[in-house]
C-alpha cells in the first residue's frame, strides 16, 4: 500500500483507535460471524419456548406436515390453560410478594451494614467486610438442610415468610459489598460538611449519602429481586402446599404430571414467568451490567 | 454543632439523653448499632445454620426426629458409598468441563464485544439475558429441546442427514453428562463475558498501539498485552464460577434428577435426594459438609487472586 493511499484511507477514516488496522472481510470472519452463532445459540431457546407456547397440540409433535421452527395456526390455548385453570397466578403472585419482601429487607439492612462498614471505619469494620465477602460464597446447597430444620422447628415451614426469612442469607452480602463500593466512590468531604454543620450520622446517611447512592440502590434492588424470583433450592425445600408455591418450584412441581408432557402450558409457564425480571432487566440494562461487574472489581 | 453543644452540656447533668448524645459519637457504638440488621440475618439463617449442618451430620437426624449423636457414622458409611463417590466424580467433571468451556467462550465473546460493533449496547443487553431469566425456567426449555423423540436438535440434524436416528440426549450416561454441561455453560457464558468485557474496557487503548507499533501481531497483542492486564479479574470471575458450577443443584434437577442410574448426581443434588425426598437429614447434611473442603479451596484462590491484583496496581498489601 503507497503511502497517498493511506493518508486518504485516513481522511474519510470515522473509525476508533486501531480499528483502521483490519479490513471488512476479516471483520466479518473474526467478529460478526462468530457474534451471530453467540447470539444465535444464546437466544435460541427463548425463541423455542416462546414458539411452544402458542403451538397447538397437533402441530406440537407433527414435525412431517409442520416445520417445528414456525407455528401456522397460533393459538392461546396454553396460556389460558395456565392462567385460568391451574394455581399460575397465585404463584405468580406468592413469587412477587416473596421478592419484594425479601428485597426490601435486605436493602433495610444492607444499606446500614455498608455505611458501617464503609464509612464509620469502627474497630474491626475491616474484619466485617471480609467476613461480609465471604458470607456471599456461602452458596444455598450447603445451607437448605440445616435451614429446612430451623424453619420446621421455628413454625413457618410452607409459609412464605419462610423464604422472604431465608433469601437475606445471600441477598444481604451481596447488597452490602455493592453499595460498600457505592458508598467509597461518594466523597468523604460532603459528609465532613455535613458532620461540622452538626447532622448526626443517621441524617448523614439518610440525607447526604442516599440520595447519592440511587442508582447503586437500584442496581443492588433489581439485582436481589432478580435473584429471589429466580430463587429455587429454598422454595423447594420449604414450601409444601400449592397455593404457596413460587413460580419456578409450581411450574417443574405441578405442571409435570405424567410421562405425557404438555410442553405448550410448560412452555407458557416458562415464557410468563421469565417476563417479569425480563422486563425489569430491559429498562434498568445498565444497573444490571453495573451491579454484576461491580461485585467482581471491588 | 448543636448535637456536639447538647452531648457537652448534657455530660454535665448526666442521664440518659447524654448517653444517647455520646453513643451518638461513639463510632464503635455506632457501627455496631447499624450492623445490628444485617448481623441478625447472617447470624441467624447463615452462620447458626452452617454450624447447625455440620452438627446434623454428625446425628443420625430424620424428618421428624432430632437424632442422635453418632460421631462419624454418616461419613464413614459414605466413605464406602459408590453413589457418594460417583456423585464427587461428577461434579468434579461438571465443575471442571463446564468451567473450561465457560471461560474459553466468554472471553472470546467478550473479545467480540470488545470491538467497535454497531448496536453494541443492544448485543451486551441480549448477551445477558441467559442469565437473567429463572434457570428452573430456561432449564425446562432445555428439557423440552433436549426431548428424546421431539428435540429439535435431532430433527434438525436428520434434515441434515448427519443422523438417522433422534439422539437419546438424557437417556444415556455419556449423553446426559454432555447435555447438562452444555445447558450449565449457555447459562454461564453471559456472566463470564460481561464481566470479562468490564476488564476489557479498562484496559489503556495506548498499549496496544505502543505494542502495534513496535510490531506485535494480534496474537501477541492478546498475549501479551490484554492477558496479563485481565489476569487478575479473570482469577476473581472464574472463582465465582467455580463455585456456583460446583454447587449447582437447579439444572440437574429439572434435566435427569441425577439419573440415568447417577450419571448425574452432583453432590447437591445428592445430598437432597438423601437428606429432604429420603428424609435423611443426617446423610444428606454430610454430603452437604463434605462440599466445604472443594469451596473452601476456591476461595484461597479467589483470595491469592485478589491480593496479586493489589500488587499489581502498585497498592500496599
Amino acid at each position: 500500500m503507497s503511502m497517498s493511499n493511506i493518508s486518504a484511507d485516513l481522511r474519510d477514516d470515522q473509525s476508533v483507535g486501531m480499528s483502521y488496522l483490519s479490513r471488512l472481510p476479516q471483520r466479518v470472519v473474526f467478529v460478526y460471524l462468530p457474534l451471530a452463532i453467540f447470539v444465535f445459540v444464546l437466544l435460541f431457546p427463548f425463541y423455542w419456548m416462546a414458539i411452544t407456547a402458542v403451538k397447538p397440540d397437533n402441530e406440537l409433535t407433527d414435525y412431517a406436515h409442520f416445520s417445528p421452527f414456525w407455528v401456522v395456526h397460533p393459538t392461546l390455548a396454553h396460556i389460558k390453560y395456565l392462567l385460568f385453570e391451574t394455581s399460575y397466578p397465585g404463584w405468580l403472585w406468592n413469587t412477587m410478594v416473596v421478592a419484594v419482601g425479601a428485597t426490601a429487607l435486605s436493602l433495610f439492612a444492607s444499606v446500614f451494614a455498608a455505611y458501617a462498614i464503609e464509612r464509620l471505619r469502627f474497630a474491626g469494620s475491616r474484619i466485617v467486610g471480609l467476613a461480609i465477602f465471604l458470607a456471599y460464597l456461602v452458596p444455598p446447597s450447603i445451607l437448605f438442610i440445616p435451614l429446612a430444620v430451623m424453619v420446621f422447628n421455628l413454625g413457618i415451614y410452607d409459609s412464605k415468610l419462610a423464604l422472604i426469612l431465608t433469601y437475606p442469607t445471600f441477598l444481604v452480602p451481596f447488597c452490602t459489598w455493592l453499595l460498600m463500593g457505592y458508598f467509597r466512590s461518594i466523597p468523604y468531604e460532603l459528609e465532613e460538611c455535613a458532620l461540622v454543620d452538626g447532622a448526626s450520622r443517621l441524617q448523614i446517611l439518610i440525607k447526604v449519602l442516599l440520595p447519592l447512592s440511587i442508582p447503586g440502590l437500584i442496581s443492588a434492588g433489581i439485582f436481589a429481586f432478580t435473584l429471589s424470583w429466580n430463587e429455587f433450592i429454598y422454595a423447594l425445600t420449604f414450601i409444601q402446599s400449592s397455593e404457596n408455591k413460587t413460580v419456578p418450584v409450581g411450574v417443574l412441581t405441578e405442571l409435570v404430571r405424567s410421562d405425557v408432557y404438555e410442553w405448550g402450558s410448560l412452555m407458557a409457564g416458562a415464557l410468563i414467568g421469565s417476563l417479569p425480571v425480563v422486563i425489569l432487566y430491559s429498562f434498568f440494562v445498565e444497573h444490571y451490567v453495573s451491579s454484576m461487574t461491580g461485585a467482581v472489581k471491588e | 454543632m448543636a448535637e456536639a453543644i447538647t452531648g457537652k452540656t448534657a455530660t454535665e447533668t448526666g442521664g440518659f439523653r447524654s448517653w444517647m448524645a455520646r453513643a451518638g459519637q461513639d463510632v464503635n457504638f455506632l457501627g455496631a448499632a447499624f450492623l445490628l440488621p444485617a448481623a441478625v440475618f447472617l447470624i441467624l439463617f447463615l452462620s447458626y445454620p452452617l454450624l447447625l449442618g455440620v452438627w446434623l451430620s454428625f446425628t443420625d437426624a430424620r424428618i421428624g426426629s432430632d437424632g442422635q449423636f453418632i460421631g462419624v457414622e454418616n461419613y464413614q458409611s459414605l466413605w464406602g458409598d459408590s453413589v457418594f463417590w460417583l456423585s464427587v466424580f461428577n461434579t468434579v467433571l461438571y465443575t471442571v468441563v463446564a468451567s473450561i468451556f465457560k471461560f474459553a467462550l466468554g472471553l472470546w465473546l467478550a473479545l467480540i464485544l470488545n470491538e467497535n460493533l454497531p448496536f453494541k449496547a443492544m448485543f451486551r443487553a441480549i448477551v445477558l439475558l441467559p442469565w437473567v431469566v429463572p434457570t428452573v425456567l430456561s432449564a425446562i426449555a432445555f428439557w423440552w429441546i433436549y426431548d428424546s423423540q421431539f428435540s429439535i436438535i435431532s430433527w434438525s440434524l436428520q434434515q441434515m442427514g448427519l443422523i438417522d436416528q433422534p439422539i437419546n440426549f438424557l437417556g444415556d450416561a455419556t449423553n446426559a453428562r454432555a447435555s447438562v454441561i452444555a445447558a450449565n455453560v449457555w447459562r454461564g457464558i453471559p456472566f463470564v463475558a460481561i464481566s470479562l468485557l468490564a476488564g476489557l474496557q479498562t484496559i489503556p487503548p495506548s498499549l496496544h498501539e505502543a505494542a502495534t507499533l513496535d510490531g506485535a501481531t494480534p496474537w501477541h497483542r492478546f498475549r501479551y498485552v490484554t492477558l496479563p492486564m485481565l489476569t487478575p479479574i479473570i482469577a476473581v470471575v472464574m472463582t465465582f464460577s467455580v463455585l456456583f458450577t460446583f454447587t449447582d443443584f437447579q439444572l440437574i434437577y429439572v434435566l435427569t434428577r441425577g439419573g440415568p442410574v447417577n450419571a448425574t448426581h452432583l453432590m447437591a443434588t445428592l445430598s437432597f435426594q438423601r437428606g429432604i425426598s429420603g428424609g435423611q437429614l443426617g446423610e444428606g447434611a454430610a454430603i452437604a459438609v463434605a462440599m466445604i473442603p472443594f469451596l473452601l479451596s476456591a476461595i484461597l484462590f479467589s483470595y491469592f487472586g485478589l491480593q496479586r491484583r493489589r500488587w499489581q496496581q502498585g497498592g500496599k498489601d
